[in-house]
């Protein structure tokens, strides 16, 4: 019924939940997720790479066909990101990087004047930035100025399953927004993916709600359901909210 | 001479390039990155790229995450 892609820069993804690997118990356990998650975007970290090779994620991704959305997870300055992306995209071969400055360990916000000092120059070095920001409406524009090819505000920080704390921020960014929203981060259960897109969002990245799941690979799939009923239910247009009842059978 | 490898002072070979440090830790695999002193040695740059005496030189590749 919806069969529009997203498309961000020069990629075109036909599902709309973006997933992150980290969390996961084993590769095993993760790939029975992605695959019922329908992804065809997933996020990896960069880290330090010991003598006796890589974790098998990448390997595992190839195999199965999905894109890589490498992060800077773990970078606290615009020149630590910068550098962290420049890595990521001669490693992998590709342009997209998910954008990520934290601002301390306790709560994982997005250090604002970083992120944006930092898609500045990404912007301007030829990536396609996907930017972790907070859910301000005003930075989001300032980061799409920037050259951002897609904002992603945070429900929640980042692996609390709060869920999107301020659902009228999320309305006012999407509402005014050049291109793509993605909700990203504070995704705890089906109805807050549900939430997102029907607040107008046009994907939503998750990782610890299905990683961390009791049955991940069931939690994936309840999220790929989760996303597609509020794209429809977005794209439906939604009944007004009404103080009184309104008889839904004919009267007597 | 040391360099600093992934944060470990090392000894290596005065006249070391990338590729050497690379072979003797871990080899020159798909889907690693160098970056010497903070600034990305592209891999077609690897095999002729002298590691100066005392740099830091850091291998990443992805792993799970995000």
């Amino acid at each position: 019924m919806d069969e529009e892609p997203l498309v961000i820069g020069t990629h075109k993804l036909s599902s709309r939940l973006i997933i992150g690997t980290g969390g996961a118990a084993n590769l095993a356990v993760l790939e029975r997720a992605l695959i019922a998650s329908g992804t065809e975007l997933t996020t990896v970290a960069m880290r330090r790479a010991d003598a006796e090779g890589g974790s098998g994620v990448l390997e595992l991704l190839r195999h199965l066909g999905i894109e890589l959305l490498p992060n800077t997870a773990g970078c606290r300055t615009a020149a630590e990101a910068v550098l962290t992306a420049q890595l990521a995209r001669e490693a992998l071969g590709t342009d997209l990087i998910k954008l990520e400055v934290h601002a301390d360990d306790r709560t994982l916000l997005p250090d604002p004047i970083e992120t944006l000092d930092a898609a500045e120059r990404l912007a301007a070095d030829g990536f396609t930035v996907f930017v972790y920001t907070n859910d301000d409406p005003v930075l989001a524009l300032r980061l799409e100025e920037a050259g951002c090819a897609a904002v992603m505000p945070l429900g929640a920080p980042i692996g609390t399953g709060l869920g999107i704390r301020n659902p009228h921020n999320i309305e006012l960014i999407v509402s005014r927004a050049g291109g793509p929203v993605i909700l990203d981060a504070g995704i705890g259960t089906a109805s807050d993916a549900t939430l997102a897109m029907e607040l107008g969002c046009d994907a939503v990245l998750l990782s610890t709600a299905v990683t961390r799941a009791s049955d991940p690979e069931r939690m994936a799939a309840a999220m790929r359901s989760a996303v597609l009923a509020g794209r429809l239910a977005r794209g439906a247009g939604r009944v007004p909210q009404r103080f009184w009842a309104q008889a839904s059978s004919p009267p007597r | 001479m040391e360099i600093k490898l992934n944060g470990k002072w090392t000894e290596f070979p005065d006249d070391a390039t990338v590729a050497d440090v690379l072979d003797a830790s871990g080899g020159q695999r798909p889907g690693i990155a160098v970056a010497v002193d903070g600034v990305v040695v592209r891999r077609s740059d690897w095999a002729t790229a002298a590691v100066p005496k005392g740099a830091a030189l850091d291998v990443l590749t992805a792993v799970q995450g995000g």
